[in-house]
């Protein structure tokens, strides 16, 4: 008998790949998707249920269809949110979570549960230690925003673990996902024609990459391999270092230092016209980084990524083009000059 | 005279040009022909290898007067020998720059901004202001983590910069020190942003840990604001080394602890009152209140040209001990005393040595 997954989430671009892409999985007998608006793209064979998380019903659903797995990807609070109020995104991520906790723990079949956070609740100050461990509790905590939602759902998800020990709790916690949609994260940030940065700070930045993101949701969700030990928290980022003028840089798009109350107002009103939802807890990565430690993801959860941040920014510049400075060109200038001046 | 002036080009070009064309020997033979594709091209003015001695010697100083060939000549004059090799590499890493083509790593290290740029900055005031004495640098591993823990003092951390490029230039390997800063330091915009590209990060056990288990060289001055934020009159006078953090750093990492003492730093700035009600306003741990600063404003805040010894001294080595020895506070606070012994007497040693503070 296969198994029964439950995806939230799935009108996301990144669910809507990851339903897909579960489908493949040779042990896996169904798969429902569930989100509270249709998807954009078709999910294959998985079953779309339309429904709220936050409702009762949901209970039902995992009860009903005897669910052994569930991946709640639906925490977030990026742009993709930008369809919904702040409020109604809060109350996804934090009641929702709940409901769905509370749905799994009257679920006897229930064997494993998939969580997405996020590097956020490491918040962001500079009295931080520079790279961040799993067990690393920041001074100060995130204020508000996503990042809170993330630190309260990770609370929620603890407390669930405790409840229930037979089920294996994994809770993923990704760096900045880039991919080939730009609802995730800093990805509508950087399709921005020139970026807002903050006067003074060059922030250190890590993305992961889509593939590596769906790689990683569908391990964590299959039975783990021999040698590793899924329970847990992990963090999940590709290799590397870049810094915000790099990836400026790279991506070919102009910077436009402000300081930090103008690049918060920016903010606002980039998201009041609907240009970007451009949050504040992204201020704060802005300001100040975010490097994670990656060596429980190697050793404890047997992930290996197949991109480096570099090459995950790369793939993202590939894919939508270059802005108003294409490196390229750049380079060429600048070897123009030097044949001017070589004897 | 005027054939003089002309032939010169000529010269250059045939030389550059390639080996076929032959050299006038006299200043006779082109004249005529010449001047005009001279006027028409640009080339000589932007590049020749120029200095070869003789005769050419005296057409290029006739050249020089002469005006517009003239350049070459006063360019490899002004920004000496080699200078287009050095434009070069300019380009070459201006390249770098604008395309964001340079490694960093996770701490921020920006080692192609520090070596091309950072440290071109500080080198003159390292050599040439403060003109550090370095002593002992083979007490530094060749390769490997190593903690170096120095004296803290000058009101601005110049200290930790010039340490950082005496490591980095004396060194034979070249080694780059990771210093450990504090928090302020990462709060400030522009300095935190700089601090973090010259491979500087929090000091944290964490961080100091993660650096030394790659192998890092990492740079500590344990006493913190109460050393580099003390009065004049207790110049060379150790303070607490902190609750003794970098000894069980340096235990878990089992990496030398390199005792270093530095002198001449603490005259830098000769404070002699601290406004304290102005620094809690700024959110600063002291003002300091110098003969100079504020009362001449930015002028005051240029640090006096004293002379500056910085001695490293015989590693302590740490991996005799048993992991369990970096929580046992006795053996901490026997090391820590033993460092900073070290360094106290050291530094007297030095003062006693030292003529003058200024030479």
């Amino acid at each position: 008998m296969g198994r029964v997954v439950l995806v939230t989430g799935a009108a996301r671009r990144i669910g809507g790949r990851f339903v897909r892409r579960l489908q493949r999985e040779s042990d896996v007998d169904s798969v429902l998707a569930v989100d509270v608006v249709p998807p954009d793209e078709p999910l294959g064979d998985a079953e779309f249920v339309q429904a709220d998380i936050r409702h009762p019903s949901i209970g039902k659903l995992v009860v009903g269809r005897a669910v052994d797995t569930v991946v709640h990807l639906d925490v977030g609070g990026g742009p993709s949110a930008g369809r919904r109020s702040r409020a109604a995104v809060k109350e996804t991520n934090v009641i929702g979570t709940m409901q769905l906790l509370g749905a799994c723990r009257q679920a006897p079949a229930m064997r494993r549960l998939v969580v997405r956070s996020s590097t956020h609740v490491y918040g962001g100050a500079p009295r931080d230690a520079a790279v961040c461990e799993e067990t690393t509790v920041s001074g100060t905590l995130p204020g508000g925003g996503f990042a809170k939602d993330t630190v309260e759902v990770e609370g929620y998800v603890r407390g669930f673990a405790r409840r229930r020990p037979d089920i294996s709790v994994t809770v993923l916690r990704f760096a900045d996902i880039l991919g080939s949609a730009l609802d995730e994260g800093l990805a509508g940030y950087f399709a921005l024609p020139v970026l807002p940065t903050v006067l003074g700070y060059d922030p250190r930045l890590q993305f992961v990459h889509e593939d590596d993101a769906l790689d990683v949701l569908a391990l964590a969700a299959g039975e783990p391999r021999r040698g590793t030990l899924p329970d847990g928290t992990f963090n999940i980022a590709g290799d590397g270092v870049l810094l915000l003028s790099q990836c400026a840089r790279r991506l070919g798009r102009p910077t436009l230092p402000l300081v930090l109350p103008a690049l918060s107002w920016a903010g606002t009103a980039l998201r009041t016209v609907g240009a970007t939802d451009f949050s504040p807890e992204y201020v704060r990565l802005l300001t100040y980084g975010r490097v994670v430690r990656t060596s429980l993801m190697r050793d404890m959860l047997g992930f290996e990524p197949r991109y480096t941040t570099a090459e995950a920014l790369a793939g993202f510049a590939r894919r939508h083009g270059p802005g108003l400075l294409p490196p390229r060109a750049v380079a060429r200038a600048v070897d123009r000059v030097q044949e001017a001046v070589r004897p | 005279m005027t054939d003089a002036k002309v032939i010169p080009f000529d010269d250059d070009r045939a030389r550059r040009r390639g080996r076929g064309v032959g050299r006038p020997a006299s200043g006779s033979a082109a004249p005529a022909t010449e001047p005009a594709p001279d006027r028409r091209e640009p080339g000589p003015e932007v590049v020749a290898p120029r200095g070869a001695p003789g005769p050419d010697g005296d057409a290029d100083r006739d050249a020089g007067i002469g005006g517009r060939g003239s350049e070459p000549g006063v360019l490899d004059r002004l920004l000496g020998d080699g200078w287009d090799r050095r434009a070069a590499h300019g380009l070459s890493f201006l390249r770098r720059r604008l395309t964001g083509d340079y490694p960093v790593d996770d701490f921020g290290y920006d080692a192609d901004l520090t070596e091309q740029v950072l440290m071109s900055l500080l080198r003159p005031v390292y050599e040439k202001y403060f003109r550090v004495d370095v002593r002992g640098v083979e007490h530094l591993p060749e390769a490997g983590a190593a903690l170096v823990v120095a004296n803290h003092s000058g009101t601005l951390p110049w200290d930790g910069l010039m340490l950082q490029v005496a490591v980095h230039d004396h060194h034979p390997a070249d080694r780059h020190l990771r210093l450990l800063a504090a928090d302020l330091v990462f709060a400030l915009p522009v300095v935190g942003e700089l601090a973090r590209k010259a491979g500087h990060t929090l000091a944290c056990a964490q961080d100091a840990q993660q650096l030394l288990s790659r192998g890092e060289l990492v740079g500590v001055m344990p006493e913190g604001f109460k050393g580099i934020g003390k009065p004049f009159a207790d110049r060379y006078k150790l303070q607490r080394f902190g609750r003794g953090g970098f000894v069980s750093t340096a235990l878990r990492a089992g990496a030398p602890i390199v005792p270093c003492s530095i002198v001449g730093a603490e005259e830098i700035y000769p404070m002699v009152g601290n406004a304290k009600t102005l620094a809690r306003l700024l959110g600063v741990p002291y003002f300091p209140l110098t003969p100079t600063f504020p009362w001449l404003g930015p002028l005051g805040a240029v640090p006096l040209p004293t002379k500056w010894t910085i001695q490293f001294g015989e590693p302590i080595p740490t991996d005799g001990y048993a992991p369990e020895a970096a929580d046992d506070p006795m053996l901490m606070f026997n090391l820590t005393d033993q460092v900073r012994e070290t360094i106290q007497r050291t530094l007297y040693h030095l003062l006693v040595q030292r003529r003058s503070v200024f030479f």
